[in-house]
């Protein structure tokens, strides 16, 4: 028996090992980085960012709050401070730039769970699993919303592995057996064994909101090299939200531009590093021309949008 | 053709009604299980930084960022885990273990950012985080009529949050206790008592405000407050009650059988 090629042996073949994991390799290296600014702190006494990812403090002068905390409290009913909401435009403004969902591929440390459970799954060969509907996380974010509103809590905060994970790693408790350890098995457990990629391409509200915010992001991945895709489906195969890429890679006959638009793409990069014909490329959502020159047709509301939910 | 049209048009209309329907199902059904953790109550025992807005409110303003307790220079502030009793990730403090210090420039509002800790406390001696009660006055020491004095001693406040108030020693019929005596309206709740009680379990404990103090009925008046502020008595002269006699005739009661029991008795 001998197992299908990992996704991006081919690109290391040929062009090394390094082409086909740059991408992977940056994105693990700044959800570490954005880890240590919180850890030198407590480790080494050096304190560059303080709190979580719910709301900190950089250097002393930088706030930053997540601005679906910061709209949850608001729904609740309570006026946040000035800091605070600073530093949740702050936040908004700067994803609003490098796409919502990149929070999630380059900060989240859930992320880095979630893919070593969708690389295990796909060594162990497991197949699917539960099929889950990804407008579930709407669904949650809109109940997270509401229970936020009519409790007068932030309720998402209850319940979420996000923060609860980051606390745990910034303070230390993830390694007291306490919650942070049970809930961030838990969702492992859950992407590996129940359902592919469930978490956050399915169910987390953060992510979904981070996705609205970044509807109209500036950095978008393009399928810029479109013409010499082979279909391998090495893209389809490591991307995490699989449906954006046929609208853009498959799309010119359709008249959709190269440039991957839906919300839903986190911005991870991880089909540039696989693609053998290097087809994907980063750019802006504005270089969206078809390949012969034209401009492309802006993709009407119920067009690629389709196909994505197809895919 | 156009029948057709027509009818997937109403199916149409019927799909997004039902999706409208299943959404707002799915919507309520989260909101409802996130209800469950939000909605209960604050555990008894949660003492809460300096300056922390009420009880009910502190969940819609901390975003359990940690910032107060980062600030904290004495490692009293923790972030609550899994058992700590509190909402998960929020920050309380263990009197018996770290008291709070009562730092002058109260670093931990300082460091909030979103006013889950109220800014308008500045004089750290106004803080209430929680108000000490003497719960073991059978071990006490200075029940006991020993000197301990020691909870008396450490207060930051010394005679005015707690005072040691002269009692008889019944027990010995010639010598007096002194009663340590929380005074609530100062007593700022930092725990400095709590933990510095000389007992295996201290007899002085901190407690939320609410707990410790309990509440008059709103509609209690004490007589000796209100002939002050009236500055004199609300009443002229001594009230006369009616005196009640007992009634010289007996109330006729149930005939008695002459067999015993009662004539209007029906089993």
């Amino acid at each position: 028996m001998s197992a299908a090629p990992r996704p991006g042996h081919v690109k290391a073949l040929a062009q090394g090992w390094f082409a086909a994991h740059k991408w992977l390799a940056a994105r693990r290296l700044s959800q570490a980085l954005f880890l240590a600014l919180f850890l030198t702190g407590p480790l080494f006494g050096l304190w560059i960012a303080k709190g979580t990812l719910a709301a900190s403090l950089t250097l002393g002068v930088l706030p930053l709050t997540d601005p679906l905390v910061a709209l949850q409290s608001l729904l609740a009913g309570h006026m946040l401070e000035t800091s605070a909401l600073v530093g949740a435009a702050i936040v908004l403004a700067a994803y609003a730039i490098v796409g919502g969902r990149a929070y999630c591929a380059w900060v989240c440390p859930v992320n880095v769970v979630t893919d070593f459970a969708a690389w295990l799954r796909a060594r162990l060969g497991l197949k699917d699993g539960l099929g889950l509907d990804r407008r579930l996380r709407f669904l949650i974010l809109g109940g997270a919303l509401v229970a936020s509103a009519a409790t007068g809590t932030i309720a998402w905060e209850f319940v979420n592995p996000v923060t609860i994970l980051h606390r745990g790693l910034v303070y230390g408790s993830l390694f007291g057996a306490g919650a942070a350890l049970f809930v961030t098995l838990a969702v492992f457990l859950f992407d590996l064994g129940i359902a592919a990629r469930g978490w956050c391409t399915h169910l987390c509200p953060v992510g979904a909101f981070y996705g609205l915010l970044g509807s109209r992001s500036l950095v978008r991945v393009a399928a810029r090299g479109r013409d010499a895709c082979d279909n391998c489906m090495e893209c389809f195969a490591v991307c995490p939200e699989r449906q954006v890429i046929a609208p853009a890679l498959r799309g010119k006959d359709k008249g959709a531009g190269p440039v991957i638009l839906s919300r839903d793409c986190t911005n991870c990069g991880r089909c540039i590093d696989v693609c053998a014909k290097n087809v994907f490329e980063f750019g802006t959502r504005f270089a969206n021309g078809m390949d012969d020159g034209h401009k492309a047709v802006p993709p009407k509301q119920d067009g690629p949008e389709k196909i994505a939910r197809a895919g | 053709m156009t029948d057709k049209g027509k009818q997937s048009g109403a199916v149409n209309r019927r799909n997004v009604l039902a999706g409208t329907v299943r959404a707002a199902c799915g919507v309520g059904v989260l909101a409802l299980l996130l209800a469950v953790p939000a909605r209960r109550r604050a555990e008894a025992v949660a003492l809460r930084p300096p300056g922390a807005i009420a009880d009910r409110d502190f969940l819609s303003a901390c975003v359990r960022c940690g910032l107060c307790v980062r600030d904290c220079p004495y490692g009293t502030l923790k972030l609550s885990e899994a058992g700590d009793g509190q909402p998960l990730g929020t920050p309380f403090y263990n009197a018996r273990q770290v008291p709070c210090e009562m730092c002058e420039h109260i670093p931990c509002v300082g460091a909030c950012p979103t006013g889950a800790l109220d800014k308008g406390l500045t004089d750290i001696r106004e803080a209430h985080m929680g108000t000490a009660v003497l719960v073991g006055q059978e071990t006490c020491l200075n029940f006991l009529g020993l000197r301990c004095d020691v909870c008396y001693r450490v207060c930051p406040l010394i005679d005015q949050a707690i005072t040691l108030e002269r009692h008889h020693n019944e027990r010995t019929g010639k010598h007096a206790v002194f009663i340590p005596t929380v005074h609530t309206d100062k007593c700022t709740g930092c725990g400095k008592c709590e933990k510095g009680c000389v007992l295996d379990e201290a007899a002085i404990k901190v407690l939320p405000h609410s707990l410790a103090v309990g509440m008059l009925g709103k509609h209690y008046r004490l007589g000796w407050k209100e002939k002050e502020k009236a500055g004199k008595s609300l009443i002229d002269g001594i009230i006369d009650l009616p005196d009640r006699m007992p009634d010289p005739v007996a109330p006729p009661g149930p005939e008695r059988l002459p067999g015993g029991g009662f004539k209007e008795f029906r089993p």
